[in-house]
């Protein structure tokens, strides 16, 4: 799996405590150069923290690595320069307008030919006609091109961003990971948080962390194999009920509800089998289906649960 | 309802320790700090005349407590130059042969001469001259000097209001408001720079590029020199076109102070800006200057009526220094070798509270 290609990220046994709470466990992570890399995990799972920790916004209590080339713990400052970090709340000036924002960013990173940069940006987003209109004005989708475009204004080699798309509609999501695997061609690496699974399978590879603690990685079908998950999807009569008392049964992990049918899966294959079976009849169809990224992540968080309460 | 707003508030630790705080300040700084009598006012003494009389003139005006003597000068510029500094509210001045012409019943005349810029300050004593000089001889003009008595009708008082003849409080005040107005709203305005980036959410942003701590302050205070200016303009163009203040000084040495009084109270308020952890409480610190900036600058009331705790807190406030360069430069025209003393301290209090300031400062957001 390991290339030649450069490593953009290198950390190792990056670690956060705030009090006595680790809020990042040790984590090693190695992103390659064009790379967009996908970070998961439930809420309040450390990753937030763990990109601030690359882009030095917060100091890191343990480990070590570069960033960009740069120690991520002694210049700090170097690496600022060169990466673009969009937070997960916006975070430009409501206040400002548009092309106000930009030109603020581009003066801060001391981008040459300003003008110029801000011109070509705002094209690019396609705001030139509005770009007097103020940031606080503008509509979610919008809010995030603007933050994006604002963030690559000093084309960073490296962009981290923290749960870009939420709240975004499904069409701007999809031109904004248009518009990341097209810059992403041209040589910039993505280390991007997200909840939505088709994001994360538009990902080359996937780090699951949960409760600070880095669980697996790799590309998607490798973590779904890594997960050994054997998945059937049942349709027919009160499935609601069917759930429940598929639920308790021993061997099945999971009986989620997908519109009409009802997704049962389980690790081990012939634990599953005998659990299903006394409802093979009944009007029941049955089929086997391959395991989803969600499954696979459902699993891995139930399973870390057991393993680091709370 | 009432419940959430009591348990916010008590969460709010900052607020709530101002909430009781500014009141018991407030009962101080107004119990103990207004006096419109003040007492022990520095004076100094032109004495030219040796004779017991004098003497008992000056013993006289001192057990008034009204006046303290701290300086003998030996020529009437001497003595000017003081008032000009601001280092005596008084001098009194003894002609030659005092004792002489009294006895003679020449009516001799004594000068007192009074640095009237804050009028207040100096009505007391010298309202109460008459009386002073009266019971001061009453143990001596008896007998044979009876004829003397009452002493004031057989001496010459004359009191010069220098600076403010007419005792013109809108001379005192006009000067001073100039300071009050750049603190409130320097200190107010910077004291809410940086917790409003926080609360925006857009202090993340900014934080993770490449700017130094200096250059976040620098960029923060920058604009509010210039809106300070301002300010000064409009007050300056105010008070001499609507209270024809007079401008005796030098209007450049005025800026040039203004430039190092506004530099502080910004320096001040984007200090408490690094300290407190919301908009409020940054609100909050900046009252707890202000009201002290009013009350123990020398704005409101004579500073030199005030307790020795509240002298030496008004001395460590910018306002106080600016005061007096404000009302030195506009109404007794001194010039930069006396306004010197003056502005040190306000440098001192703008570089202490920047380093503060960059030191407080949070690079990342541990």
């Amino acid at each position: 799996m390991v290339t030649e290609n450069k490593l953009v990220v290198d950390v190792h046994r990056m670690t956060k405590r705030f009090g006595n709470r680790t809020v990042v466990n040790k984590i090693d992570l190695q992103v390659e150069e064009g790379e967009i890399f996908g970070f998961l995990g439930p809420n309040g799972s450390g990753k937030t923290t763990f990109i601030r920790m690359l882009c030095g916004l917060l100091r890191a209590d343990e480990g070590n690595g570069t960033c960009l080339g740069h120690d991520v713990i002694k210049e700090s400052e170097i690496i600022k320069e060169q990466v673009g970090y969009m937070t997960q709340k916006f975070s430009f000036y409501e206040d400002l307008s548009i092309a106000e924002n930009l030109d603020f960013v581009g003066r801060i990173y001391g981008v040459r030919n300003r003008r110029e940069a801000v011109q070509q940006s705002l094209e690019r987003l396609g705001l030139k006609e509005r770009q007097q209109q103020l940031a606080g004005s503008l509509s979610g989708g919008w809010k995030q091109r603007l933050a994006l475009a604002a963030c690559l204004i000093h084309q960073p080699k490296l962009l981290l961003l923290d749960e870009p798309t939420a709240g975004v509609d499904p069409k701007a999501r999809r031109d904004f990971w248009e518009q990341i695997q097209e810059l992403a061609g041209q040589g910039l690496t993505f280390l991007i948080t997200t909840h939505y699974m088709d994001e994360a399978e538009r990902c080359n590879r996937l780090a699951y962390i949960a409760y600070g603690n880095l669980l697996i990685r790799g590309a998607v079908d490798e973590v779904i194999a890594y997960t050994h998950l054997n998945s059937w999807a049942v349709s027919g009569p009160e499935l609601q009920k069917l759930a429940h008392e598929l639920r308790e049964q021993p061997g099945v992990e999971q009986a989620v509800a997908f519109g009409n049918s009802l997704h049962v899966s389980g690790s081990d294959p012939r634990a599953l089998e005998e659990a299903i079976a006394p409802y093979r009849e009944g009007g029941y169809k049955w089929k086997q289906v391959p395991s989803g990224l969600e499954d696979a992540f459902i699993h891995l968080m139930d399973a870390s649960k057991d393993s680091f309460p709370s | 309802m009432i419940v959430k707003e009591l348990i916010q508030m008590r969460r709010d630790r900052m607020t709530f320790a101002i909430m009781f705080g500014l009141p018991i300040l407030q009962m101080l700084l107004f119990g103990f700090v207004i006096n419109s009598d003040p007492r022990h006012l520095p004076t100094a003494v032109l004495l030219a005349d040796n004779g017991p009389e004098a003497r008992t003139l000056l013993s006289g005006l001192k057990n008034s407590t009204y006046f303290d003597f701290v300086r003998l000068v030996g020529t009437e510029q001497e003595g000017r130059s003081l008032l000009t500094r601001g280092e005596v509210q008084f001098v009194v001045n003894i002609p030659q042969s005092f004792s002489h012409d009294l006895l003679r019943g020449d009516k001799p005349a004594i000068l007192l001469e009074a640095d009237a810029t804050d009028p207040i300050a100096t009505s007391g004593g010298a309202g109460a001259l008459g009386n002073i000089i009266h019971s001061a001889f009453q143990a001596d003009f008896v007998g044979p000097l009876g004829f003397l008595a009452p002493a004031a009708e057989s001496i010459d008082i004359r009191v010069h209001s220098l600076y403010n003849p007419e005792a013109n409080t809108a001379y005192n005040i006009v000067p001073g408001l100039m300071g009050v107005v750049l603190t409130m709203t320097m200190v107010m305005i910077t004291a809410l720079a940086i917790t409003r980036e926080y609360e925006r959410g857009t202090m993340e942003n900014l934080l993770s590029m490449p700017l130094r701590a200096s250059e976040v302050l620098v960029g923060k205070i920058t604009p509010y020199v210039i809106v300070g200016y301002v300010q000064v303009g409009i007050i300056l163009c105010v008070s001499r076109f609507l209270f024809k203040v007079p401008i005796h000084g030098n209007l450049l040495l005025l800026l040039l102070a203004a430039l190092f009084f506004i530099a502080a109270n910004l320096a001040l308020g984007i200090t408490f800006s690094t300290v407190a952890r919301n908009q409020l409480q940054a609100m909050q610190m900046a009252m707890f200057v202000i009201l002290p900036s009013i009350l123990l600058s020398g704005f409101m009331f004579p500073f030199r009526g005030m307790p020795w705790w509240a002298q030496i807190l008004g001395e460590i406030l910018p306002i106080t220094h600016f005061l007096r360069i404000a009302r030195g430069v506009m109404l007794k025209g001194i010039g930069f070798a006396d306004i010197g003393r003056e502005l040190w301290p306000i440098m001192l209090f703008a570089g202490i509270t920047l380093i503060v300031a960059v030191k407080r400062y949070r690079q990342t957001l541990d």
